[in-house]
């Protein structure tokens, strides 16, 4: 695990009040971890907070996953 | 009761009749105010008079930069918005057959586009801190339509279905978004209305007379304070019975 594939499931967990274990690579916010439209939202928010990004909202469409997150992260930063 | 102690709240249009009438009862309940208007010395003067809690933000609406840039302005100089009065507003009034697609779209972009773009100017802030409130001021005129006014009616009747669209979005998030729809209100702008327009106006109005405008400004008071929190996506019609929805 990365440093900011950490620090993105910490964001995740503390956000959507889920379990560590349950926040896997292939996760889908909505679908596994039962976000819903707007929390995925803030959860890009706490992101470029987070990271001191800017995550466009063609970019946000496409971050789907925890995976993804860290992947657009990773590259942005 | 009303307590706005430690809010801040961004008003828009503070340098008019309505607009400066709003500041002054949220300034009076606590709350920091931001006197947002094209128009300085108004804003300069309400600011003095205010004295302690009052941030003058000039801001012409109607120019798209000055307007994204007017909710970061406003949250640097008072810490946050936590209260948006979107009251800003401009008549372009003409004959539906007469009006240029210029009337149209500059009552447009300053009484719907620019209180779009504010909303989701103040909208992160608001969510991250779990409260939020939004009043934008539309007007009677938006649910009855009026003659020579299709541009101002088209612009108040969509600040209604807007406000009504953000507060489902927002609503969990404890930020509530209403409307206050004003009937005919003293303030220059009716003024300038001959005697026979007033007798033929106050003909239509079961209460007789004119609503003020600091009756308009109780009725934001009650929708910016904590106790209004189960109050989301309505508008406040104050009209005098003029119109009864």
């Amino acid at each position: 695990m990365s440093d900011i594939a950490d620090r993105v499931k910490k964001i995740v967990v503390e956000h959507l009040g889920v379990e560590e274990d349950k926040v896997t690579e292939n996760a889908s916010f909505i679908d596994d971890l039962g976000a819903d439209s707007l929390d995925t939202v803030e959860l890009v928010m706490a992101f470029e907070e987070e990271f001191g990004i800017e995550i466009p909202d063609d970019a946000a469409e496409t971050i789907q996953t925890f995976g993804d997150a860290v992947k657009f992260i990773k590259e942005a930063s | 009761m009303f307590d706005l102690t430690g809010k801040n709240a961004l008003i828009t249009g503070a340098s008019g009749g309505i607009g400066a009438e709003i500041a002054r009862v949220l300034h009076a309940a606590g709350a920091t105010v931001g006197l947002s208007g094209t128009r300085t010395e108004p804003l300069e003067a309400l600011a003095a008079d205010l004295e302690a809690r009052a941030h003058v933000l000039p801001c012409n609406l109607g120019d798209p930069a000055a307007v994204d840039a007017l909710p970061k302005q406003a949250a640097e100089a008072m810490g946050s918005v936590d209260i948006l009065v979107n009251n800003a507003g401009i008549t372009r009034d003409n004959l539906f057959m007469r009006m240029s697609d210029d009337e149209w779209q500059s009552v447009l972009d300053v009484n719907l586009t620019a209180t779009f773009k504010l909303c989701k100017g103040v909208m992160r802030g608001m969510m991250k801190a779990r409260w939020g409130r939004i009043v934008n001021i539309s007007s009677i005129v938006g649910a009855t339509g009026n003659p020579g006014q299709a541009n101002y009616a088209a612009s108040k009747a969509g600040m209604i279905g807007m406000s009504k669209s953000l507060a489902y979005e927002v609503a969990s998030r404890g930020i509530t978004v209403n409307a206050v729809a004003p009937g005919f209100i003293q303030t220059a702008m009716t003024d300038k209305l001959t005697d026979d327009q007033k007798s033929g106006i106050m003909g239509q109005i079961p209460a007789g007379r004119m609503g003020t405008p600091a009756e308009i400004a109780s009725a934001v008071l009650y929708l910016a304070a904590p106790e209004s929190g189960y109050v989301t996506g309505a508008t406040l019609h104050v009209n005098g019975g003029m119109a009864m929805i």
